[in-house]
């Protein structure tokens, strides 16, 4: 299992080195005066010559890739111009927000997702299977702003049964915690005042945002036991009489869920893109919000670690979702 | 044709493509089916935010603008940024595919890579930082989603060029001497022209939806384009009493997206044989 | 107690699909004797998986039984719902040993585990009884590291191997009966051979009887009381092994082990081809290919007329008055 790991780590380098060199190119190639682009719209020209020469463009370009490796490999992405503090400071301070809403809209997905993958495979070609294609297209066809939009009016607005905007109430204390995730922290405190709080406030961007992976995970799901059901195993334990329930819920599942599990890697790359305009509609502290703010103000240094970070995300989800894939299936730990 | 006649038994299939093309003449006589074609830039001030009624089915916008009208307006342009995007993707993507799935070593290695690294990225994301670092205009918009969309294109035929080429039939036609331009365009091509459809109907879906949340957040369309994303943004400020204003642009790119992947969907159903078992 | 465990009579089955209704079973009658060993045998595509869906009450949801009876011990299996097949028959009173090893188990659980479901729900007592009496019958079966097997996943077996854990898993909740389907089919010729050996033995040691559906006559003569001899979904002959393969009496019989005298797998040599069961040839289905055919063999419809003491043929040459 430890050389299962580490090689997906190897693997996993070629691909964050190529997103450093892509990163580099934009910031870099792109802006016609990358100095002035960094610089914002207000700099004199000698602020210009000077961030020109602290950043090395005056260099050639293989020197100034040397120097950006080294700022990245020291977390050095130089101060937000929207925040005025340390970018990192900012997204660690961040992070935990858009992680916790995004893990809960996955949760969400999964949860609801897999039982209707497997019904609708079930009663493959009769009505559930029918409304199930048509509403897992239509949760990947609808515009999750727009979604958010109706949620908050409807629910927030009319009824006004769930708070509009923001993690938790303002006369609210956010409990401290280990796990940054309000909901987690909050129980460790003994604050279930706070976690009701702040489980309403997650309620509808979760929602939100869990909408196009509840899809595609029911999609997957479905595909996966029609594949499995096909197989002769199945057959087999029907002839010896396995209970139907346990046959399709424990055997043919853990079968079916390889193609899910996959997936989900790269579901979470679309959560977090998510997570950029879910977290913009209902003022979520996160990363998404952070990012839309440095894209509208355009602030350069925050683009450019936000897109670090979600490359680094996206490559670790990549391997847990490998090792997932090796505890379900015993042949992998075998064959390396 | 056996396309088509699969497609009429495809019931989901069938109402993607009554959508599409439904959608379609909207966008081609758009200026001749709304009631107040005028409305894309004129300000009426004495109606503003009217609630849907039999005059404005769709309601007034803070301009005193039928809404009906706008959302009418806004397919063109929809489909327009989705067929410029969809087909600068293509053209980018496929001839891509073809060489790295024809050629091997470095240059297969290379284009691979790359492509390898742009999927990684969620797309959002790099299309509102290239639209930015570009300056924001609808220009930009669309070809910051080109950018991002191309290495779908150059993964279907990169697959399906791979495939072919290790099948007898090029070796074969190698042997009767026909040259590597030719048996890419005349032999490979049309074998990996299912599967890029079916990519480009669903992208034309994705790309509308892309395209409306660059509008949204205003790095897209400007006003006064009726764009359906921008207008959506623009109604946020007179909620929760003007819900037909938000409400209807969106139901407009929801049954138009969900009309491009519904066909999407279906056709790749019927065009791909190996799929057909998991259905 | 009637004499024998299981009856087919007139079992008719057809099966829905894209270009319409294929009718596979036409009236299959056979009868197997309690503790005897019955050999089904078929070409591919006779019918015989869908006999052994039809007795085991698995058969897709496109098929539809036109008509017959199978009774085994005494019950009208066709009668009995799904939940009372479930609880009652499949995997206790019937076991069963699938065709290919290799794809028969569920690639990622433990042996163990899928074996110790069958028991848990269809055998009496407590799981650590289950798991005793599982790793008696594992070591009956000759499996090597029995205590250990049960403990490991399918792909750490070799074909034989998993083949005697399937053995193994039939016998687990002593059934009257086993079907066996091929079982000797995906293994190397020596590792057929023990199996074979090792079936014969527990046939004999545990006093079930044995439903042994398979395409080579080689093995039915190893391993056979009788047999059944299937063509295009009717049953066309039946007895005594050993009678049927010295005197066969059915044309097509006849015609199987004129072309291979060696008994070795493979059916080629009868001129024309196996008739589709979409568009099955009216009467007897043998008629084409017979060299004995006469016009009344088309409006014959298939039934089974004895014609020598324990002797069944389904053939108009033997029609009493002809």
């Amino acid at each position: 299992m430890l050389r299962f790991m580490l090689r997906r780590v190897l693997l996993a380098l070629p691909s964050l080195f190529g997103l450093l060199v892509i990163t580099f190119l934009l910031i870099r190639v792109v802006p016609a005066d990358p100095a002035a682009a960094l610089a914002g719209d207000n700099a004199t020209p000698e602020q210009i010559a000077r961030i020109r020469h602290q950043y090395g463009f005056d260099r050639p370009l293989v020197a100034q890739f040397g120097l950006y490796i080294v700022d990245v490999a020291h977390l050095d992405f130089g101060e937000s111009q929207y925040s005025s503090r340390p970018v990192a400071r900012d997204i660690a301070e961040r992070l935990p927000a858009t992680l916790e809403l995004t893990v809960s809209a996955l949760l969400i997905g999964i949860v609801l997702g897999v039982p209707l993958g497997v019904v609708a495979a079930v009663h493959h070609n009769r009505w559930p299977d029918f409304l199930l294609r048509v509403l897992s297209i239509g949760g990947i066809a609808v515009a999750a702003f727009w979604f958010a939009i109706m949620l908050q009016l409807l629910f927030a607005m009319q009824l006004e049964w769930l708070p509009l905007r923001g993690r938790i109430s303002d006369g609210m204390i956010a409990p401290a915690g280990p796990t940054g995730f309000l909901l987690v922290d909050s129980l460790l405190a003994g604050r279930i005042d706070a976690f009701r709080d702040a489980l309403r406030h997650l309620a509808l961007p979760a929602i939100t945002l869990s909408l196009g992976g509840l899809a595609t995970i029911t999609r997957f799901t479905r595909a996966g036991v029609l594949e499995t059901m096909q197989k002769d195993f199945v057959l087999y334990e029907r002839a010896v009489g396995y209970p139907r329930r346990r046959l399709i819920w424990l055997y043919v599942l853990r079968n079916s869920v390889v193609a899910t599990v996959t997936q989900i890697g790269l579901l979470f790359g679309g959560l977090i893109a998510g997570a950029v305009v879910v977290e913009s509609i209902f003022d979520w502290p996160g990363i998404g919000d952070y990012t839309v703010q440095a894209i509208l103000t355009a602030d350069y240094k925050v683009m450019l670690a936000v897109t670090l970070l979600i490359g680094v995300i996206y490559a670790v989800v990549n391997i847990i979702t490998d090792l997932l894939h090796g505890l379900i299936d015993p042949r992998l730990w075998d064959q390396l | 044709m056996l396309v088509l006649r699969k497609l009429a038994r495809d019931i989901p299939a069938l109402a993607g493509l009554l959508i599409v093309l439904f959608v379609a003449a909207v966008a081609l006589a758009g200026p001749w089916l709304a009631p107040h074609p005028g409305d894309i830039s004129a300000s009426h001030l004495l109606q503003r935010l009217k609630p849907p009624s039999p005059a404005f089915p769709f309601g007034t916008d803070n301009l005193g603008r039928d809404l009906l009208s706008r959302v009418i307006l806004g397919a063109r342009g929809a489909l327009e940024v989705a067929l410029v995007v969809v087909g600068a993707a293509m053209a980018v993507g496929v001839p891509l595919g073809l060489i790295a799935g024809y050629s091997t070593g470095w240059l297969s290695e290379i284009v691979m890579r790359i492509t390898d690294v742009f999927l990684a990225l969620p797309q959002l994301i790099l299309a509102l930082a290239l639209a930015q670092l570009m300056s924001p205009s609808l220009e930009s918009a669309m070809l910051a989603l080109a950018i991002t969309y191309w290495p779908f294109f150059t993964r279907i035929v990169y697959a399906e060029t791979r495939r072919l080429r290790t099948a007898l039939f090029v070796d074969a036609l190698q042997g009767i001497g026909a040259g590597t331009p030719r048996i890419l365009l005349a032999h490979i091509l049309p074998n990996a022209i299912s599967p890029i459809i079916v990519r480009a109907t669903i992208g034309l879906g994705f790309t509308i939806l892309v395209a409306a949340v660059l509008g949204f957040l205003g790095m897209g369309a400007t006003p006064p384009d009726p764009d359906w994303g921008l207008t959506i943004s623009q109604s946020r400020t007179y909620l929760p009493r003007a819900w037909w204003y938000a409400t209807f642009p969106g139901l407009a790119i929801l049954v138009t997206v969900l009309g491009f992947n519904l066909l999407g969907d279906g056709l790749r159903d019927i065009l791909d044989p190996r799929l057909r078992r998991s259905r | 107690m009637s004499e024998d465990i299981l009856t087919v009579a007139g079992l008719r089955v057809s099966i829905g699909g894209d270009e319409g209704r294929a009718k596979v079973l036409d009236h299959v009658s056979f009868a197997l004797p309690r503790g005897h060993i019955l050999g089904v045998v078929g070409e591919s595509g006779c019918g015989k998986s869908t006999l052994i869906r039809t007795l085991l009450g698995i058969l897709p949801s496109t098929a539809r039984i036109d008509a017959g009876e199978i009774r085994f011990d005494g019950m009208d299996l066709l009668a009995m719902g799904e939940r009372q097949l479930n609880r009652s028959i499949r995997g206790s009173r019937i076991g069963f040993i699938p065709q290919d090893p290799y794809l028969a188990l569920n690639p990622l659980f433990k042996v163990g585990t899928q074996l110790l479901e069958i028991m848990r729900w269809h055998a009496g007592g407590n799981p650590a009884a289950h798991r005793a009496r599982l790793i008696g019958l594992l070591r009956r079966v000759q499996l090597p590291d029995a205590e250990s097997a049960l403990d490991r996943y399918p792909h750490q077996f070799s074909g034989g191997q998993r083949q005697r854990l399937l053995i193994a898993a039939a016998l687990a909740c002593s059934p009257a009966l086993v079907v066996a389907d091929e079982p000797t089919t995906a293994l190397d010729v020596t590792t057929q051979q023990q199996i074979l050996d090792l079936l014969r033995e527990l046939v004999a040691e545990l006093g079930i009887s044995m439903l042994f559906v398979t395409h080579d006559l080689g093995v039915v003569a190893q391993l056979c009381d009788a047999l059944c001899i299937i063509y295009a979904g009717q049953s066309v002959e039946i007895g005594a092994t050993a009678e049927v393969l010295a005197r066969p009496l059915h044309p097509y019989t006849s015609a199987l082990l004129a072309c291979h005298p060696e008994r070795t797998a493979g059916f080629a040599g009868i001129p024309g081809a196996v008739p589709s069961p979409l568009r099955p040839p009216p009467g007897c289905r043998y008629w084409p290919r017979c060299p004995q055919a006469r016009p009344a063999c088309r409006a014959r419809p298939a039934h089974l007329v004895t014609a020598a003491p324990d002797r069944d043929v389904d053939c108009i040459l033997f029609e009493p008055g002809v």
